[in-house]
């Protein structure tokens, strides 16, 4: 009869109507007759028994309940369905969003009050949906029970500390399964975080928990904040409180790991750049590396910086690496060339459009600057500040981002020594640089001294271009870097 | 003066929540008066967030101040390029929003005070806050010409919008948050709320545009500042609680546990651009090449932001077919973003043969079609 007295207790609380289609006995429940089926606060059973009352005989089917929408305050009786979070078939948990309305500038998150399989959708995106009639159908797998909202007022129900828990101010949500679980390991609920929607307790929370045993991240609240429903906890055995302190060691227990794969669609600018790589791999390419010593030009950068920064430039090592690049082309002019697609001719182009590799939030982006052959170091650094705060603000425009010749690319920002750069059509060289590292190394008298080493990566079309003229270049290259007075002589 | 401005008095809001019965001050019924330190909309909209998620209101309600640095911010189902002009935005690096309450679109920036009335689902009254605010203007310059309509609008001299309400109301908790314009750029406002974009037919909930006026130009007196002490006191006195504002900073974790991840949220491109409810876009511009002027028609349908189908007609073999299909095959799918374009078509044409003239009709049509975004 208790059992009784507590569905009719709950029931006012619940305070919804629930129209059932289906009334299948359970073997271990007597329904109540009535025309409205109670539901009942399922914890007031399961764990004041340390038993579930639903686990016989598994019923497989369930009950198609009606979820009807309800009130929704300030008299209103209808409202606009705009966006469903669920679609027929799937499965839903209790405090799930099933759907979005608005009424006149409010706009209205409805959750579920069950945890089932979503049988049907009465309303179409836009349609008006009205209060008290069904929202969505609902089956309900009837061995797991009908949950209810969790029942706030009446803590006294529960008397286990692994039930939830109502710290003043924060309830803990958590599905029927997981409560389980925590309750199956004597973990608090308060003290898990909870990852899923609304700050619900998942499965993999109290996994997490159970791993790491470095107790939940919350609030530095002073314990004595957290008021557990009754004092009764402090009567519970010793072996199970000891249990929750002692790190447990889930040995006959298999890790259930419940991550899913994820698919998506490669869309947009990600699809552009498959086509784009998936051609620049039928470039033969080759690569070449080296290394070079960039003492001199750190310290040169060190001096000329202050005066960038009077023209309100900020200078970084670029500039200069595209400076010398662009003198180097103009003795290998091969490097700055495109072969067109049938392979029957190079067109040596005349502007050296040098572009740079950019990490932006999309991913990889070259805008480049144009015609470097005309600019002095200043004017490509002033013009390298101008593409990367464009860059960032995602506002590079077409003219930017196309008409590049050659490539560099400064993995060097992020890390690394030696890559292997693909080449970007339809272009026919690129450049990777390492990070600047301070080494060791030895000088003209044998005497160790610190040098700042940069390793720089090409990779070139060998349709086109041999090796020698790749290292020729490199040289050249190099030789400018590592002694910058050098450019001076062939600056134009 | 009730504005604690110094960090000393800053309570930590954990106390707050979770201390039983006690409040703060020892006042039975609950009623707190927040106040956000920051001005970025995004964290601002996370702490609605959070504290609709988080907070216990069962036997307290929440009044929450807070201002923006300039900010768009569209309703939970709108549709910002019917709203708004995005260019406009991105050049003048004004951020966009979408808040998680229903309603139209309105434009914030330090001259606008937002007000937010925390409440349980029960207790979801706007009127009543409206007309609290309404009070709290006329006790604060009794002569001021002010009354809420049937809308939830707070008007002046019985004409200029002054305020505008939305409400989000969730399993348990609700609340209801208004604007109110002291001294706001009207200038800014109405470039800003002005969409360039043609052709767009949606679904989507559409703002009604209204003469807006600063209680700034009835009185120049007036700042910001009064504004929300007045309503913070009125508010105190009919909840009989405390007058002083608490200080929230909204990032601050160990304060507002996840808040930053709401923030976070809030800023993805899926939440502000991906949460528009369909809508095509149908129109037609003229490219100029060479002297000769081109007439060019675009049919696009969006869904969730991305472009679902596209349509672009050219007159015929002004680009070669292939290419044109190249590009329509790349665009769908892709985010209906000029950025996303603009990247997408550059690297698109590194497949294509190189035709300086092939190549400035590529750059010239790519850029008319971002212009669409």
């Amino acid at each position: 009869m208790a059992a009784v007295t507590a569905l009719r207790s709950s029931c006012r609380t619940a305070g919804r109507l629930v129209c059932v289609h289906h009334v299948r006995s359970c073997s271990s429940i007597r329904f109540i007759k009535s025309k409205y089926v109670c539901v009942f606060d399922k914890s007031a059973f399961k764990f004041s028994h340390q038993q579930r009352l639903f686990r016989t005989s598994a019923v497989s089917c369930g009950q198609i309940v009606q979820f009807k929408l309800s009130d929704i305050g300030e008299g209103i009786t209808e409202v606009t369905v705009k966006e469903w979070y669920i679609k027929e078939g799937d499965s839903v948990s209790q405090f799930d969003s099933i759907c979005e309305v608005q009424s006149d500038k409010a706009s209205v998150t409805i959750t579920s009050r069950y945890d089932g399989i979503i049988r049907k959708l009465h309303y179409n995106l836009d349609e008006i949906a009205y209060v008290g009639k069904p929202l969505v159908d609902i089956e309900i797998d009837a061995s797991k029970g009908v949950a209810s909202e969790d029942v706030v007022e009446t803590p006294a129900m529960s008397h286990e500390e692994h039930t939830h828990q109502e710290i003043k101010g924060h309830k803990t949500l958590a599905t029927p399964a997981v409560r389980r679980l925590a309750m199956e390991n004597n973990i608090k609920l308060s003290e898990v975080v909870g990852t899923g929607k609304d700050n619900r307790i998942l499965k993999e929370d109290i996994l997490n928990y159970l791993a790491k045993q470095t107790g939940a991240i919350l609030p530095p609240s002073p314990k004595a904040e957290i008021i557990p429903p009754l004092p009764k906890s402090e009567t519970v055995p010793a072996a199970p409180k000891d249990k929750a302190h002692r790190i447990p060691v889930p040995v006959s227990r298999p890790m259930v790991f419940s991550g899913k794969d994820k698919t998506e669609p490669i869309t947009g600018f990600h699809k552009a750049m498959v086509k784009t790589m998936s051609a620049a791999l039928k470039i033969p390419h080759f690569g070449y590396c080296d290394e070079i010593d960039l003492t001199q030009l750190v310290q040169l950068r060190e001096e000329l910086k202050p005066l960038a920064q009077l023209r309100g430039i900020k200078l970084s090592f670029m500039p200069f690496f595209i400076k010398a690049a662009s003198l180097g082309l103009l003795q290998y002019p091969i490097l700055n060339a495109s072969l067109d697609e049938s392979c029957q001719n190079v067109t040596y182009k005349a502007s050296h459009n040098i572009g740079v590799a950019m990490d932006t939030e999309q991913g990889l982006i070259v805008p480049n600057v144009k015609n470097v052959q005309v600019c002095s170091v200043f004017e490509i650094a002033s013009e390298l500040n101008r593409l990367q705060a464009l860059g960032s603000a995602g506002q590079l425009g077409t003219n930017d981002l196309t008409g590049g010749t050659f490539t560099l690319s400064n993995i060097g920002t992020i890390g690394g020594t030696y890559a292997k750069p693909v080449i970007l059509p339809p272009e026919v060289a690129i450049g990777a640089l390492g990070k600047i590292q301070v080494l060791p190394r030895f000088n003209g008298k044998g005497e160790v001294f610190k040098a700042q080493i940069m390793n720089v990566s090409w990779s070139a079309d060998h349709r086109i271009i041999d090796g020698a003229t790749m290292a020729r270049f490199s040289n050249l290259w190099k030789s400018y870097l590592e002694n910058p007075a050098s450019m001076l002589l062939d600056l134009k | 003066m009730v504005l604690q401005s110094s960090f000393k008095n800053c309570l930590q809001l954990s106390c707050i929540l979770r201390t039983p019965k006690a409040g703060f001050r020892g006042t039975a019924s609950g009623g707190l008066i927040i106040q956000s330190i920051s001005n970025d909309v995004y964290h601002n909209l996370a702490v609605e967030d959070w504290i609709h998620d988080h907070m216990n209101l069962e036997n307290r309600q929440v009044l929450f101040l807070w201002r923006n640095s300039p900010a768009v911010v569209i309703g939970r189902h709108q549709n910002p390029w019917q709203e708004c002009n995005l260019k406009l935005m991105r050049q003048k690096n004004i951020k966009l929003a979408r808040r998680r309450s229903g309603g139209g679109t309105v434009y914030h920036d330090l001259g606008n005070i937002n007000l937010t009335f925390f409440t349980t689902r029960k207790k979801y009254e706007r009127m009543e806050n409206l007309k609290l605010v309404v009070k709290a203007l006329k006790a604060l310059r009794p002569q001021l010409n002010v009354h809420v309509t049937d809308r939830y609008d707070i008007l002046l001299d019985r004409q200029y919008k002054i305020s505008g309400t939305a409400a989000k109301l969730g399993r348990t908790t609700a609340y209801h948050h208004c604007t109110l314009l002291c001294n706001a750029d009207k200038f800014v406002l109405s470039d800003v709320l002005k969409s360039p974009y043609k052709g767009l037919k949606s679904n989507a909930t559409p703002s009604v545009p209204a003469s807006v006026k600063n209680l700034f130009e009835e009185d120049p007196s007036l700042t910001c500042e009064m504004l929300l002490d007045a309503i913070a006191e009125e508010y105190a006195m009919q909840h009989q609680i405390d007058h002083r504002i608490t200080l929230i900073n909204p990032t601050d974790e160990t304060v507002l546990p996840g808040i930053n991840n709401k923030s976070k949220e809030l800023q993805t491109w899926e939440w502000v651009y991906g949460k528009t409810p369909r809508f095509s876009v149908s129109t037609c511009f003229n490219m100029v090449y060479k002297d000769s002027v081109l007439d060019v028609k675009v049919d696009m349908d969006i869904k969730h932001g991305r472009i679902e189908a596209c349509n672009i007609d050219l007159p015929e073999q002004w680009l070669p077919p292939a290419l044109c299909s190249e590009l329509v095959k790349s665009l769908t799918g892709s985010k209906f973003c000029p950025n996303e374009t603009t990247a997408l078509s550059s690297t698109l044409l590194r497949m294509c043969p190189q035709d300086y003239e092939l190549h400035s009709k590529w750059n010239l049509l790519c850029e008319n079609m971002t212009m669409l975004m």
